[in-house]
């Protein structure tokens, strides 16, 4: 079958005529101005899932007054089916902090922290040394930033911007209420740039390559590439960095096993696309946005099973802080089982449904509130397997 | 080894006299002791001028900062979705078999505990488990049982 599907080589490139602190060295002899400019022109939008435009993210911080900012890179990287964000980390490090670095010198930030997931501790014997080596490179060139590592201890909730600000705050990982948003108060209250691991990369490189190159890829709506953690039923999985606004279908012909019955699109707080839709879903901001997980299943999965383990995943990471997230992820898992054993009648899914639209409203954070990507787009499309 | 209350003044001194430094001290008591006794969180709670209640409620927040005492060793299955499709089961029940405790307890001899986690962040190779900080992915149940065997051999 025929396939349009592009592979890129930006993320992992390396190049060893422009290292990162070379592409640092000729970025900070620009303007902070002309280096959101180019950010913004790239139209770079968040890899971690939420997709703000990160140019806009750095002109806000820049806009603060105050002394004190900071630069962190969020790397908690807990969504069920990514793992690119540790690829990263282990494989290409030096240009996470060359962006960090970067975004210190145009908002006006002096320190930077990366929130590495306590899951990921081992890369950190390897990350430490090269940190200490790019701080020591930073302090020769009289540049005033430093870069320190931050351990997390094993809560998906605190890849949300706010729990992360908490957690480093020494406190439980509850989400904040917002406004404000980091960019006014974040860290220690003070104005916060929070980007994923792979946008900072991304930034690096379009400072490195212009954003006529990145943006010479992906759509109108979704510009560049992005990394894709592919697993599940496939016979290849792994990492791709792949242009965004690809349609799913050709996705599927990819990397699919032949008998490919749904993809899980974002990871567990995603959506589920069964295969009568492969056609007519874009994978981009436009169609399904994605932090890159793509998780795909064949037909010999029960979707009831995968439902079942999305909703066990949301009551043990909800954080417990508001009501209708506490309360509702463990009312919808109680009730697909009730479901299951005849003790519900099937129309008691369609009451679920409501209850992840109050969710939806209501809860505190993208957590609560997405649980029902999952719920609904598997009930509606695979009712029959969670009924019977 | 350091008594706790030593251990505990070390860890502040070296990451600083406040409120952030919460997490790696609590962090570093863990990684001495395996989990945060009650000592321990009196002892945080002195030494950086907050509220026991305070400490607590930031540990328990956390599955990685227990407050129940745990083996040398803590073996954590990842049991989401795709470690679930290659199979994670067999690997709990080899490995909770071979070390005669079921999910969540620790062996007599205090070598051991065993937990499952959620997703670890190696889906594309699937089953996984972590002991302590280092990671084992691609495994079977063979394969499990050997590595943990080997931590029982070097373990005292």
């Amino acid at each position: 079958m025929e396939n349009n599907l592009k592979k890129v080589d930006i993320i992992f490139e390396v190049d060893d005529k422009c290292t990162p602190l070379e592409v640092l060295d000729k970025t900070l002899k620009r303007s902070a101005d002309d280096i959101i400019l180019d950010l913004i022109d790239s139209g770079l939008k968040g890899r971690g899932g939420a997709g703000f435009p990160t140019g806009l993210k750095w002109k806000f911080t820049r806009n603060e007054t105050g002394d004190v900012k900071y630069v962190i890179c969020n790397a908690d990287e807990g969504e069920p089916g990514t793992f690119k964000d540790r690829e990263i980390l282990d494989r290409v490090p030096e240009k996470i902090f060359a962006g960090m670095t970067i975004c210190g010198y145009v908002v006006g930030a002096k320190e930077g922290y990366i929130y590495l997931r306590g899951e990921y501790n081992f890369l950190l014997k390897n990350l430490m040394k090269k940190l200490e080596d790019f701080n020591n490179a930073l302090k020769k060139r009289n540049i005033d930033f430093r870069i320190y590592f931050k351990s997390g201890s094993g809560a998906y909730v605190c890849g949300e911007e706010s729990a992360l600000f908490e957690s480093m705050e020494g406190k439980r990982g509850e989400p904040r209420n917002k406004p404000p948003y980091p960019t006014v108060a974040g860290y220690n209250s003070k104005p916060t740039v929070i980007n994923n691991v792979e946008t900072l990369v991304y930034t690096t490189m379009i400072c490195h390559m212009g954003p006529e190159k990145f943006k010479a890829l992906g759509t109108s709506d979704s510009r560049g590439s992005k990394v894709f953690s592919v697993s599940g039923d496939t016979p290849i999985p792994g990492i791709y960095e792949l242009e965004l606004g690809m349609p799913l279908h050709e996705f599927v012909n990819e990397f699919g096993d032949g008998d490919t019955k749904a993809v899980q699109v974002g990871g567990a707080s995603g959506h589920c696309v069964p295969r009568k839709k492969f056609n007519d879903t874009i994978i981009g901001f436009e169609g399904i946005p994605t932090g890159g997980s793509m998780m795909i299943f064949n037909s010999s999965r029960s979707m009831y099973n995968v439902l079942h383990d999305y909703l066990e995943f949301f009551t043990e990471e909800s954080c417990g802080q508001c009501t209708p997230c506490r309360v509702g992820c463990q009312q919808l898992l109680k009730g697909i089982e009730a479901v299951k054993r005849g003790e519900r009648p099937p129309a008691y899914l369609d009451d679920l449904k409501k209850l992840t639209g109050t969710m939806k409203i209501a809860a505190k954070c993208g957590l609560g509130q997405s649980v029902g990507n999952p719920f609904n787009s598997i009930i509606d499309n695979f009712r029959e397997e969670i009924i019977y | 080894m350091l008594t706790t209350e030593a251990l505990v003044k070390e860890l502040v001194e070296k990451n600083g006299r406040n409120r952030n430094s919460l997490m790696p001290v609590l962090q570093g008591i863990v990684q001495q002791e395996h989990y945060l006794s009650e000592e321990a969180l009196l002892c945080v709670a002195k030494e950086l001028d907050l509220a026991a209640a305070d400490v607590y409620g930031t540990a328990s927040f956390y599955t990685f900062l227990d407050t129940v005492p745990r083996g040398k060793n803590i073996i954590r299955v990842c049991k989401t979705i795709t470690c679930h499709m290659k199979g994670k089961d067999e690997i709990i029940n080899t490995l909770s078999n071979a070390l005669k405790i079921k999910v969540g307890e620790t062996t007599h001899d205090k070598k051991f505990t065993l937990l499952t986690a959620n997703c670890l962040g190696w889906c594309h190779k699937g089953p996984v488990m972590l002991i302590n900080d280092e990671v084992y992915p691609e495994l079977t149940p063979q394969k499990a049982l050997e590595i943990v065997e080997e931590y029982a051999k070097s373990t005292h």
